[in-house]
C-alpha cells in the first residue's frame, strides 16, 4: 500500500520534471516567445511576478527567523531557524534559476556586477540577491558542519554568525522593500490601489508575514511528509509576532489609503477593485485566528492562518505585477502551460531538495548545546529524526 | 515611417501591407489615426520621447541605456541582461523586444545616433516632405513649436507635449486635439520619473549603517542581559 502511494508520486514527479526538462530546452533553443506569452505590453509574466518577486518574499522566513531567534534572543524560536534558514536557501537558489528562465540575455548577467548603474532599483535587487544567497550559504554550513563532524570549521563559523546574520537581515531589508520600489517609477501604469510612495513599506512588512507564514506552512508540511513532531510552543509563539505585524501591515494599508483618499476605488466595483479586496480580506480573515489565544495555539487554525497569509502576500505581489498594470498596459495576459510547467518545475526541484537536505543534514535539531523550551529536542548526534 | 526603415535598416513591407498599429521591433516609429469626434481623422506619430531624464535609463542595471550630450538615449546589447524594467519604468510605452529570438535585444528609436555620428539628420526628419517632422537643438524647436501655436492658434492646442511631460523631452509635439483625448500619455507625471526611485534609492547607506550598528548593539545588549542572567544565578 505504501509502496504503491509511493510509487504514484514519483510518476508525477517524474512528469513533471521531465516536462520541466523538455521545456527548458524548448526556452533556450527557441527563445522566450516560443514557451511564454510575454509581449511587449505585458513584458513581465508569471516568472518574474511569481517565481521571482514571489519567490523571494516565500524565501524571507530565513532573516525574518535570524532576527526573532538570534539577534533578538528568543531561544524559544529556535527550534524554527535552521529549517527557514534552509529553506530561504533554497528559496534564493531557485530566484536565480528563474532568473535565468526569465532573462534575455542571461548569459550577461555578470555586467550587473562589471557595469552597474546605481541609480537602478533592480541594480540594488539583483546585488543583494546575490550577496544574501552567498550569506545564506554560510549560515546553512554549519548543519554541513555537523554533519560531517568538522568542529574546527564549524567553530570558525561559529564566530562569524552573528555578524553574517545582521548582514542578511540588512541586505533583506533592503531588497525586500525594493521589490516594491521598482514600481515607484511607474506613477501612471500602477492602479492607484497599489502605487503608493509607501510600496517599499507594504513590500517589507509584507515580507515579514509571508516569512513567518511560510515558516508555519513549512512546520506543518514537514510534519506531514517527513514524520517531524510539530514544534507547536515555538509556533504560538511565532504566532505572536505574526500577529503584530499583520496588525502594523493593516494600519499602514488603511492609514495609506486614507492619506491618499482612495477609499472610494476599493469599492468601485471595477476589476482592479475586486482583486484589491480580496487580496486585503485575506489579511482580515487571518487577523481573529491571530488575536484568539486558543486558536493561536490549536494546530489546524494556526496552520490556516499561515495558509492564509501566504496566499494573501502572493496575491498583493500578482496583483501589483499583473493587475494594477493591466489597464495602463492594455493587454491581457495569461500564462502560457509552459510558464506555469516551468514554475511547477522548479518549485519541485526545490521541494526535493529540502526533503533531501533535510533527511540526511541536522537541519530539524540544534547541536549546539543551547538549551530551549521544547522538552523531546535532543541535541544528540547529526542526522538523527525524531519522530512523531 | 519609410525614412525610419531606410535608416535603420528595418524590412520594408509590401506597398499594400497593412500599416502597423504599435511600435514593435520592425517598427520604431508609427503613424496612427485617431478618429476624433470634432476634429474627424487626426494622425498622430509614436517614437521614443528621448526623455531629457529617461526613466528607462535609471531602471537599465547595467547601463545599457544610455543619454547622450546630443539628446538620443541609445541602447547597447552587449551590456544588456534583458530584465525589461526598462518598459516597466517607460511612461510612453516605447520599448519592444525582439521576443521570439533566442537572443533577444530591445528595439526602439535611437534618434538615429550613428547618423547623428555622421553628420546626418535622423531618417524621419530627412525624409519628411511637409516639415511636419523637423530637428534641431531642442530651444528652437520650443520656440518653433510656440511660433506655430500663435500664428495658428484655430490649427493647434496650446499645448507642447514633452515641454513638462516625464520632466522634459528632447521629442516635442504640437497638436489639433488636446493630446489627452488621443487617450495615450495621459498618465504621464511632470516630474522626472528617475527621481521617485533614487529617493529610496539614496538612503540604502544609511539603512545598511544604521540597520548594521542597530541590530549590532540590540544583540549585543540582549546577550550580555542574558550572560548577567546566567551568572546571577541560572533563573531562566
Ligand atoms: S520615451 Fe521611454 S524609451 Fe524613450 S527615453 Fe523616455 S523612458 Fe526611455
Amino acid at each position: 500500500m505504501i509502496r504503491r502511494r509511493i510509487t504514484v508520486t514519483r510518476v508525477i514527479l517524474a512528469i513533471i520534471l521531465l516536462g520541466g526538462l523538455v521545456i527548458t530546452v524548448r526556452r533556450f533553443a527557441l527563445g522566450l516567445g516560443a514557451v511564454t506569452n510575454l509581449s511587449d505590453s505585458t513584458p513581465w509574466g508569471l516568472w518574474v511576478g511569481f517565481d521571482v518577486i514571489s519567490g523571494v518574499a516565500l524565501a524571507s522566513g530565513g532573516f525574518t527567523m535570524a532576527f526573532l531567534a538570534h539577534i533578538s534572543g528568543d531561544h524559544q524560536l529556535r527550534p524554527l531557524a535552521r529549517p527557514a534558514i534552509l529553506t530561504a536557501l533554497i528559496g534564493y537558489l531557485l530566484v536565480v534559476m528563474s532568473l535565468i528562465y526569465d532573462l534575455g540575455l542571461p548569459w550577461h548577467m555578470l555586467n550587473v556586477v562589471l557595469n552597474p548603474n546605481i541609480h537602478s532599483v533592480m541594480f540594488e535587487v539583483a546585488w543583494c540577491v546575490m550577496l544574501y544567497t552567498m550569506v545564506l550559504f554560510l549560515e546553512f554550513l554549519p548543519s554541513v558542519f555537523e554533519r560531517f563532524r568538522a568542529e574546527r570549521w564549524r567553530r570558525w563559523l561559529h564566530a562569524a554568525a552573528v555578524p553574517l546574520y545582521v548582514l542578511g537581515i540588512v541586505l533583506s531589508t533592503l531588497h525586500q522593500s525594493s521589490l516594491g520600489s521598482l514600481y515607484l517609477i511607474a506613477p501612471g501604469k500602477l492602479h492607484p490601489l497599489w502605487y503608493t510612495e509607501m510600496l517599499p513599506l507594504m513590500f517589507f512588512l509584507s515580507a515579514l508575514v509571508i516569512g513567518m507564514a511560510m515558516v508555519m506552512v513549512e512546520a506543518s508540511l514537514s510534519a506531514r511528509f517527513l514524520q517531524h513532531r510539530l514544534p507547536m510552543d515555538a509556533l504560538a509563539r511565532l504566532g505572536q509576532y505574526l500577529l503584530f505585524v499583520v496588525l502594523l501591515y493593516v494600519a499602514f494599508r488603511v492609514q495609506d489609503l486614507t492619506y491618499r483618499g482612495v477609499w472610494d476605488r476599493v469599492l468601485d466595483g471595477s476589476y482592479e477593485s475586486t482583486f484589491f479586496v480580496v487580496e486585503n480580506l485575506l489579511f482580515l480573515i487571518a487577523l481573529p485566528i491571530l488575536l484568539h489565544p486558543g486558536w493561536r495555539r490549536r494546530p489546524a487554525t494556526l496552520i490556516s492562518a499561515g495558509y492564509l497569509l501566504v496566499i494573501a502576500v502572493v496575491m498583493h505581489r500578482l496583483d501589483v505585477t499583473f493587475v494594477g498594470m493591466r489597464r495602463a498596459t492594455g493587454a491581457a495576459y495569461v500564462p502560457t502551460l509552459e510558464e506555469f510547467w516551468i514554475s511547477l518545475f522548479l518549485v519541485t526541484c526545490g521541494a526535493l531538495v529540502f526533503g533531501l537536505a533535510a533527511r540526511t543534514l541536522p537541519v530539524f535539531e540544534r547541536g549546539d548545546g543551547h538549551a530551549h523550551d521544547d522538552a523531546h529536542a535532543d541535541a544528540g548526534g547529526a542526522g538523527r529524526h525524531r519522530l512523531a | 515611417m519609410h525614412g525610419c526603415r531606410h535608416a535603420n535598416d528595418l524590412p520594408i513591407p509590401a506597398p499594400d501591407a497593412t500599416p502597423p498599429e504599435e511600435l514593435d521591433g520592425d517598427n520604431f516609429t508609427a503613424v496612427l489615426p485617431h478618429e476624433d469626434d470634432d476634429a474627424g481623422t487626426v494622425y498622430f506619430r509614436r517614437l521614443c520621447m528621448h526623455c531629457a531624464d529617461p526613466a528607462c535609463v535609471s531602471a537599465c542595471p547595467v547601463h545599457a541605456l544610455a543619454k547622450r550630450d546630443d539628446g538620443a538615449v541609445v541602447y547597447d546589447r552587449d551590456l544588456c541582461i534583458g530584465c525589461r524594467y526598462c518598459f516597466v519604468a517607460c511612461p510612453f510605452h516605447v520599448p519592444t523586444y525582439t521576443w521570439t529570438r533566442t537572443a533577444p535585444v530591445v528595439r526602439k528609436c535611437f534618434l538615429c545616433a550613428h547618423r547623428l555620428d555622421a553628420g546626418q539628420i535622423p531618417g524621419c526628419a530627412a525624409a519628411c516632405p511637409t516639415g511636419a517632422t523637423v530637428f534641431g537643438p531642442r530651444d528652437v524647436l520650443l520656440h518653433l513649436a510656440r511660433e506655430q501655436i500663435a500664428a495658428h492658434p484655430d490649427r493647434y492646442v496650446d499645448h507642447i507635449l514633452g515641454e513638462h511631460e516625464a520632466g522634459g523631452t528632447d521629442v516635442l509635439m504640437i497638436a489639433s486635439i488636446p493630446f489627452a483625448d488621443l487617450g495615450i500619455w495621459t498618465d504621464v507625471i511632470e516630474r522626472p520619473l528617475p527621481e521617485l526611485t533614487w529617493m529610496v534609492q539614496e538612503k540604502i547607506p544609511y539603512v545598511i549603517g544604521t540597520g548594521g550598528l542597530l541590530l549590532g548593539g540590540l544583540y549585543w545588549v540582549i546577550n550580555r542581559r542574558m550572560r548577567l542572567g546566567r551568572e546571577g544565578g541560572e533563573e531562566s
